[in-house]
């Protein structure tokens, strides 16, 4: 266990997390009326927020090996554990999840007026297998909290979607669940090879390169369809689209993550031979996914879709700092994951703002919005503004590192991806001129209310974390330096010996 | 003492004794239930009583150990759960409902007295004394329909089975012919001298066959979306869970002959394991009966459960027979359902279901549950058990075996996935909202608690199983 710091913060800090939700959950279903039910459920996720926050200050940015960690003996017959722990790749991702959580209770406030209490019961389940998932050093209950988080999900799209919610709800668990499968395959031959399901002690060992390549393959398929990748994103827009604001919200921010930590967390450092042979397919899928997400949202005349397909070109620069594999790029990867989590969350909130008012996402129908609600769009504004990545913003931040660790790693590959941040700015400055002032003035606006409190209060920590990120990220890059050094580590014990493998590859 | 050893046999038998008698008289369904539920929940009782006994009665041909002490406890659980939910048996005539619940606990009986069973003749008899009368239970269904479905479905599964009677019957006599004796313990090291002869081969997996046809595995499968159709659903909640427990603690004790050299008996498994699973998900995809569906997804699940039977391992036989428990909670969880919305006794159609969740909250969720579990998703039992295969096979060196039932695993999410879309995204439209009784509330929650308790904490159970398996080997 020589990777594992044991927690001594007086309270299991991790466990805590989990079972937050899990127990606010259960206590839920005793407690009538949905006002209740709000009131109760905005309570467990800001403690569970609130009980994250020491993390952030406890943590040791000094150390690459996993913090407060908590490990108990759970299946004996298999060896499998409940270990938990976090490093610098995965303490900001719980972060942001337990801060988006008190947002998306805050933002289905009044958008969700049926079914409030189980509303609420699947939204505290997804918090607490998505933070699972973060914490999770043991394969089976990483595995575990990753497919049981599909159910609530599903149900979030299913019940209270929108009119094509059976389409779009069946697509998404079809699509995720067939790439989890061989996932699991891929664990127990781990496990078989080694004898253990603890991840940390799985990285770095002795694999053949195509045992690698067969587990890199597995991981990849499941990974690549959640993050999701190019040729595996089409479940994106359509759930998307029908799920209620705060299913997309966290569809966006936390659960597209996941795919890109599956990378950063597993394919690099268990099979780094492979990840150094498939890195240039993966690569040029990047700058694919990047363009064809870009010309897409240009294309989009319903809001929801244009930001689920800019979503698709987001995280292609993602996936494109993860594999260029040094610093620079993985650590403008991580802080991206971090800032397409917050713009992106806070974009769906907007949409979701103007649909409760006018109950339409069309652009033309939303035209000229600016005239009576100037409060929101400059909300809308700002948010736009940092998904196109414009300096002083967060995402300028992390696609800059991104593109310069890119460029010191394959000049042309880098090329092909900037047209990709112009395209963001041409379709977010599509919607934001339409919005703001497009015309002939809309005579159904007349009238509509511009944000409430309670609306300002959902996004202003938001644009509040857009600004800090895009002004001063050296608070969120501290945590993250030894960790990204460290995997870069692990995956370059193998590149001397991948090296051949990659001629190989392109010489026949 | 030896009474005890013979205790839940000796207390259904009577228990029956005592339902031949009311049955005679002019005693409705109402009275016969409450005598029968008594006795079955006594019967828990008694089992929980009996399980650590150890010995063995009638001259050696019937033994009782851990494994078959256990395995009895889970078929009278099953069995009392089954008249638990079946508050009123729907599909059946008042007049004859003593005789059905007769007939339910003579089945039990000759199941109880399987598992026990280690001489030949022994285990041919108990296995007949189940299956003739669940054979009866089919055609008792009232023909609501006026096409005398029922009677087709009661003929198909007497014919089907009688057949693969036939041919069990046909493997004893080589085996008693190759090796002179009907005594599993003597016959085990006789055959082994033989074990590269087909002819034992052929003994031991035309043997086998009166299980698979009982567990309905590929090629004995074909009574199951007929007989399941055609039966009430109390009667399908039964024939669909309890025998099956049975028959894959029979696998096990015959497929422990063939070890450890049986690699054609393997090869055999993995091919029916293979076929059956292939078959009953694709099939299953496009059935629009909800019983129907759920016969197709039993071939599925007979299929992975002989994965652990592959192994020929004790790891392998003791994950069987957890995914087999495992299998028979989530089954009855589904067929409550079916029982329940299910207003006088009709099939239902999946269609059926729409708006579940508005019209009965709690069946909707356990539904749900029960259909996640069935398709392997975390955190139920049926993803533990299907994970547990899966590592037993894979470590056995069946890879493409463990990557097929991956891939099946994928299949199956669609239909399993399509009940719960009707349940929880379908209108309802004009469909009643389904009354149900305290009983059945508190029975769904117990199952749905079970299936997530086995699923996330295994270990226990897992430790009984490898208990009960290590008593046989």
């Amino acid at each position: 266990m020589d990777f594992l710091i044991m927690n001594s913060m007086g309270f299991p800090i991790l466990s805590a997390l989990i079972f937050l939700p899990l127990v606010g959950a259960l206590i839920l279903l005793c407690i009538p009326g949905d006002t209740a039910a709000k009131n109760w459920t905005m309570l467990v996720t800001v403690v569970t927020a609130l009980v994250s926050l020491p993390l952030y200050w406890n943590f040791d940015a000094t150390t690459a090996k996993y913090q407060f960690g908590e490990h108990a003996s759970w299946i004996s017959a298999l060896n499998i554990n409940y270990t938990l722990g976090i490093d610098g790749i995965s303490l900001l991702l719980v972060l942001l999840t337990t801060m988006i959580m008190p947002l998306c209770v805050l933002g289905s406030w009044r958008y969700i007026d049926k079914r409030v209490k189980e509303f609420m019961i699947c939204l505290l389940l997804m918090e607490t297998s998505m933070l699972g998932v973060f914490m999770a050093l043991d394969f089976i209950l990483f595995y575990l909290l990753w497919e049981a988080m599909l159910i609530p999900m599903y149900l979030l799209i299913a019940v209270w979607g929108g009119p094509r919610k059976v389409y779009a709800s069946t697509k998404f668990f079809l699509y995720t669940l067939a790439g989890s499968v061989l996932l699991l395959v891929a664990i127990i031959g781990l496990y078989l090879d080694q004898g253990t399901f603890s991840i940390p002690a799985l990285m770095g060992q002795d694999y053949s390169t195509n045992f690698q390549i067969v587990v890199f393959l597995a991981f990849f398929l499941a990974f690549a369809i959640k993050v999701p990748m190019f040729p595996f994103h089409t479940w994106l827009p359509a759930a998307h689209v029908e799920a209620p604001t705060a299913g997309s919200v966290i569809l966006a921010s936390i659960l597209l993550k996941m795919g890109t930590y599956g990378f950063l967390r597993f394919c690099l450092p268990i099979t780094p031979e492979a990840t150094m042979i498939f890195v240039p397919y993966i690569l040029w899928l990047s700058v694919v996914g990047i363009l064809y997400g870009g010309f897409t949202a240009l294309a989009q005349q319903d809001m929801k879709k244009l930001i689920a397909y800019s979503s698709v070109g987001h995280m292609g620069f993602v996936t494109l700092g993860i594999f260029v594999l040094n610093q620079q790029g993985l650590e403008g990867a991580l802080l991206q994951m971090i800032n397409h989590g917050i713009t992106t969350g806070a974009l769906f909130f907007c949409v979701g703002m103007i649909y409760e008012r006018t109950h339409s996402r069309e652009l033309d129908a939303a035209a000229g919005l600016g005239k009576f609600m100037p409060v929101y769009v400059s909300f809308l504004a700002f948010f736009s503004l940092s998904s196109l990545a414009f300096p002083g913003t967060n995402s300028f931040v992390g696609e800059f590192m991104i593109l310069v660790g890119s460029f010191t790693n394959n000049k042309i590959v880098s090329a092909f991806a900037i047209p990709g941040a112009i395209l963001a700015a041409a379709y977010m400055f599509r919607m934001l001129q339409r919005v703001v002032w497009g015309r002939p003035v809309n005579p159904d606006h007349t009238g509509i209310a511009d944000l409430n409190l309670r609306e300002m209060v959902t996004l202003a920590p938001l644009l509040f974390f857009v600004f800090w990120i895009g002004l001063s990220p050296e608070p969120f890059l501290r945590v993250m330096h030894v960790s990204v050094t460290h995997l870069i580590e692990q995956v370059g014990v193998a590149s001397g010996g991948a090296a051949v493998s990659v001629a190989k590859l392109m010489i026949p | 003492m030896k009474l005890m050893l013979f205790a839940p046999e000796l207390l259904l038998l009577l228990g029956s004794l005592v339902l031949f008698l009311i049955s005679t008289g002019k005693v409705g369904g109402k009275k016969a239930r409450a005598v029968t539920l008594g006795l079955a929940l006594i019967n828990v009782l008694v089992c929980l009583a009996c399980v650590r006994q150890e010995g063995s009665l009638f001259y050696e041909a019937y033994r009782i150990d851990f494994f078959s002490q256990l395995i009895k406890l889970v078929i009278s659980m099953g069995f009392a759960i089954v008249l638990l939910f079946s508050t009123e048996l729907k599909g059946i005539d008042d007049e004859i409902r003593p005789e059905y619940y007769l007939f339910l606990t003579l089945s039990t009986l000759g199941l109880l007295m399987l598992v026990s069973s280690v001489e030949l003749l022994t285990m041919f008899i108990a296995l007949e004394l189940s299956s003739y009368s669940l054979y009866i239970l089919v055609p008792m269904r009232d023909d609501r329909t006026g096409l005398r479905m029922q009677m087709e479905s009661a003929i198909k599964y007497i014919l089907f089975g009688v057949v693969a009677t036939g041919v069990m019957l046909f493997g004893m006599s080589y085996l008693f012919g190759l090796t002179g004796t009907t005594y599993l313990v003597e016959l085990l090291p006789r055959l082994h001298q033989m074990m590269g002869s087909p002819a034992a081969l052929i003994a031991i997996a035309m043997v086998l066959g009166g299980f698979f046809f009982k567990l309905a595995v590929f090629p004995f499968h074909s009574w199951v979306p007929d007989v399941y159709q055609g039966a009430s659903n109390e009667t399908t909640a039964f024939i669909a869970s309890v025998p099956k427990v049975a028959a894959v603690a029979m696998l096990i004790r015959l497929t422990a002959l063939a070890t450890p050299e049986g690699q054609a008996i393997v090869t055999l498994l993995i091919v029916l394991s293979v076929c059956s699973m292939f078959y009953g998900n694709l099939v299953a995809l496009v059935q629009t009966d909800m019983k129907r569906m759920l016969g197709f997804s039993g071939i599925a699940h007979a299929g992975y459960v002989l994965l652990g039977l592959v192994t020929m391992q004790e790891v392998g036989y003791a994950t069987s027979l957890y995914y087999i428990v495992g299998y028979l909670v989530m089954n009855l969880a589904a067929f409550l359902v079916i029982c329940k919305v299910s207003e006088h006794g009709e099939n239902l159609a999946v269609d059926d279901l729409s708006g579940l969740h508005k019209r009965a909250p709690l069946l909707a969720l356990t539904l749900a549950v029960s259909m996640f579990a069935m398709a392997g998703i975390p955190p139920f039992v049926g993803f533990m058990g299907k994970f547990m295969l899966l590592t037993g096979a894979y470590k056995a060196g069946h890879l493409p075996l463990v990557i097929l039932a991956a891939i099946n695993t994928a299949i199956s999410i669609y239909y399993y996935l399509s009940v719960v879309r009707v349940t929880y995204s379908a209108s309802p439209e004009d469909r009643p909202a389904v009354v149900v009784g305290g009983v059945a509330k508190a029975v769904s929650i117990v199952l749905v608690m079970i299936i997530i308790a086995m699923g996330l904490v295994p270990d226990p159970i897992l430790q009984l199983a490898t208990d009960a398996v290590r008593a046989i080997l």
